[in-house]
């Protein structure tokens, strides 16, 4: 622009804020958050009213309270006499191991099924699009139900363990597949064992920097070192050693049937399999679909110069396309993660006692707190969020295109 | 446009939010329907037949309101509420009664602001075993697995009774009966808890009932019964009476087959009263002269409501035990018309 133009300095009157472009949007701007601003006032001080009215006070002293309901699968203490305060954290924990795992499932099925569904092998191919469009065509809630009825429905009850003539039997006797959940047996820490736990985490980290001097010789020298099987080696060897020197500190306890159910073992409860299956399936065929978009959106060029240079396929798909893929891939697969740990709200309809169906459905109804019950849980549910967003961002700039 | 019609919509629930919290009569009559909360399904007590009509043991106390207060026992639209949602329902207004065998209890009264208008069925928490189990008491049930219905006052006598006897327990919670039913079949768990009349309602739809036991322990006192929000007297008193004019038609001999007959030419100065023809009851509830009439005519009695939906001439099989008349030993006592 030229200066020719140009107002004035200093004769700033107040039809400007209307007249003038440069400062009209900033009038309507204003206007539009002052109102925004009064309805929500206006919505907050109607609530506080009708509540008033209707003798209700809005308090969380609640939490406090003793809870006295019972929840089967807790991670930490828990029992009818803790607080309401206490049962949600019972839940808190709960809703993040179903979202943590499922996270991990749904990725590794994801990035398969995706890398599948491009394969030449018609089969193959066709296979994945039916995966992938009969599992994301239908609700997850269904998904979920489904699951859980067929568990309970095809597995069977611990009573068919029962007996000389039992007509069920345990898996290797460390393994039992019931319709109430799955039994493994759980390891039994004795003295000494910190010492082989030390050991393997020694071995990891050998692991890692063998690996990466296996790369740097690489890129020095073009000596290629095999990583496969050293790699192994690394990881058993100095663990088994130490497991025996040590004197066979860690033991395995294994469940076994005692009165009405097994006792012992580590119980993985059905509710939470038919949740973690159900929201890996669900959500993996949408990642699927990312994962496909990912790769189609890298110029065949690349594949072809990749092949020009040499490269296997499978070395093509792992040195060359997946990591671009990765900067398309990485911003929608955060929304998925998010959809997974929302989806897993759905628990109630299978009794898996997360949040909502801790503080946001037993809590609630026995103490009556509905509006203090919901804002809490919408706090949880807003904070997760945007943490697995905060950290998966963080990821997507290490993937992304650096320009220098 | 669109804002002004936002902007109108608000103002609108804002006066009705104001103004939804009296007067529950007057707005039933305006509607010319009772909006009554009953269970998503629970056969004996309310669950919709095969011509998809509501019928029951609840049902009846709301088509009897309805048939005093709107002369007409099928102007109830019935809102099916789970264990959940039926405070929330009745609290926010959608629904005018909720007949959904409640507990009465204090918290619920107190702190939730409900009314509870009396005692339709005296009840108590039982436990449902498959025979072949073998346990016949509730204390051998250490370590098994219950179902319960979730956001209901059994899910806290459960923990109550198991810390109380010192054993454990594993909970299964479930949402809805016909969920508890499924997964106590399947063998899901071992055992199914719930107030002793819904036991005996669910195991009468079972193929082979006989397969399964109510253990004799009755852990809780469960008295249910229809309430109505707190704050709203006039409402209260009318419900309140509706269902106290079913227990006493059944005390004086006053049945649906004789209500008309007995409203015409009875000596009984009560009977006169509640049917009607003397005195001016109906008046004061703000109702017609027949309101009592109508609902009995309409239901029959409590013991005919009971013998019809519940009682053991039905697949439910229920005894009367505490919830006989007062001169026949039970609990059932209304206070005298007058």
């Amino acid at each position: 622009m030229t200066t020719m133009s140009d107002p004035q300095q200093g004769s700033f009157r107040l039809s400007m804020l209307l007249n003038d472009t440069r400062y009209r949007s900033y009038t309507f701007q204003f206007i539009a958050l002052v109102l925004l601003i009064a309805l929500m006032a206006f919505l907050g001080v109607n609530l506080m009213r009708n509540l008033a009215e209707a003798g209700l006070n809005i308090s969380y002293d609640f939490l406090g309270v003793p809870a006295g309901y019972d929840i089967n699968q807790t991670l930490i203490d828990y029992n009818s006499q803790s607080s309401n305060l206490r049962a949600a954290m019972v839940g808190i924990i709960n809703t993040l191991l179903v979202a943590f795992l499922a996270c991990l499932t749904a990725t590794v099925i994801g990035v398969i099924a995706g890398v599948a569904r491009l394969s030449k092998n018609w089969l193959v191919s066709k296979l994945m699009s039916v995966y992938v469009e009969i599992f994301r065509n239908i609700p997850v809630l269904i998904w979920i139900l489904m699951i859980y009825t067929l568990m309970t429905a095809v597995l069977p009850a611990p009573n068919a363990f029962r007996g000389d003539n039992a007509t069920s039997s345990m898996l290797f006797d460390a393994f039992a597949f019931t319709n109430r959940g799955v039994y493994i047996p759980a390891p039994v820490w004795g003295p000494g064992s910190m010492m082989v736990v030390a050991t393997f985490i020694l071995s990891i980290i050998a692991v890692v920097f063998y690996r990466r001097y296996a790369v740097k010789l690489l890129f020095e020298t073009g000596k290629l070192l095999p990583t496969g099987w050293p790699t192994l080696a690394i990881l058993i060897v100095p663990t088994l050693l130490m497991f025996f020197i040590m004197g066979s500190p860690i033991g395995l306890d294994l469940p076994a049937l005692k009165g009405f159910n097994f006792r012992g073992g580590i119980q993985i409860g059905a509710p939470l399999i038919a949740l973690w299956l159900a929201l890996s399936v669900y959500t993996g065929a949408f990642i699927a679909e990312n994962v496909r978009a990912g790769i189609q959106a890298i110029p065949k060029g690349q594949t072809e110069a990749a092949a020009s240079l040499g490269l296997r396929p499978k070395r093509v798909m792992n040195l060359v396309i997946l990591p671009q893929a990765l900067r398309v891939i990485i911003p929608p697969l955060i929304s998925q993660y998010l959809n997974i740990t929302k989806n897993s709200s759905l628990a109630i309809a299978v009794g898996y006692a997360d949040i909502t169906a801790t503080l946001g459905g037993i809590t609630l109804n026995q103490t009556g707190r509905a509006i203090e019950c919901v804002l809490l849980l919408m706090l949880f549910y807003l904070t997760i969020s945007l943490s697995i967003s905060a950290i998966m961002n963080v990821y997507n700039k290490n993937v992304s295109l650096k320009e220098r | 446009m669109n804002k002004s019609v936002f902007f109108g919509a608000l103002t609108v629930a804002g006066v009705l939010a104001g103004a939804s919290a009296a007067a529950t009569l007057d707005d039933v009559k305006a509607r010319g329907k009772l909006n009554c909360g009953v269970t998503t399904g629970l056969v004996g007590f309310a669950a919709p037949n095969a011509n998809g009509e509501w019928e029951g043991f609840d049902v009846a106390v709301c088509r009897a309101v309805a048939a005093a207060v709107l002369g007409d026992p099928k102007a109830v639209e019935f809102v099916p509420t789970t264990g959940k949602t039926r405070f929330t329902a009745l609290a926010s207004g959608e629904i005018d009664f909720l007949a959904r065998n409640t507990t009465w209890t204090f918290s619920r009264d107190v702190d939730l602001k409900f009314d509870f208008i009396g005692v339709n069925y005296y009840d108590g928490q039982g436990f449902m075993v498959p025979k072949s189990l073998g346990v016949s008491s509730a204390k051998d049930l250490d370590g098994a697995t219950v179902c319960i219905q979730t956001g209901t006052t059994t899910e806290l006598n459960l923990a109550d009774f198991f810390r109380s006897n010192n054993i454990s327990y594993e909970p299964v919670p479930i949402e809805t009966n016909a969920e508890g039913q499924q997964q106590y079949l399947a063998g899901a768990c071992d055992t199914y808890t719930t107030d002793a009349s819904g036991l005996a309602s669910t195991r009468a739809t079972f193929e082979n009932p006989g397969d399964h036991v109510i253990l004799p322990e009755i852990i809780s006192k469960e008295p249910l019964g229809p309430l109505v929000r707190h704050g709203d007297n006039d409402w209260g008193d009318v419900t309140r009476w509706v269902l106290y004019a079913l227990i006493a038609a059944e005390e004086l001999g006053v049945t649906s087959a004789n209500v008309e007959e007995m409203s015409m030419n009875t000596t009984n100065p009560e009977v006169a009263r509640l049917l009607g023809s003397e005195g001016t009851l109906g008046e004061m509830l703000g109702l017609d002269a027949g309101w009592a009439k109508n609902a009995i005519a309409s239901q029959g009695n409590y013991g005919e409501i009971f013998a019809k939906n519940i009682g053991e001439e039905t697949p439910i099989g229920l005894a009367r035990g505490l919830n006989a008349q007062w001169t026949d030993g039970g609990l059932m006592y209304a206070p005298p018309f007058r």
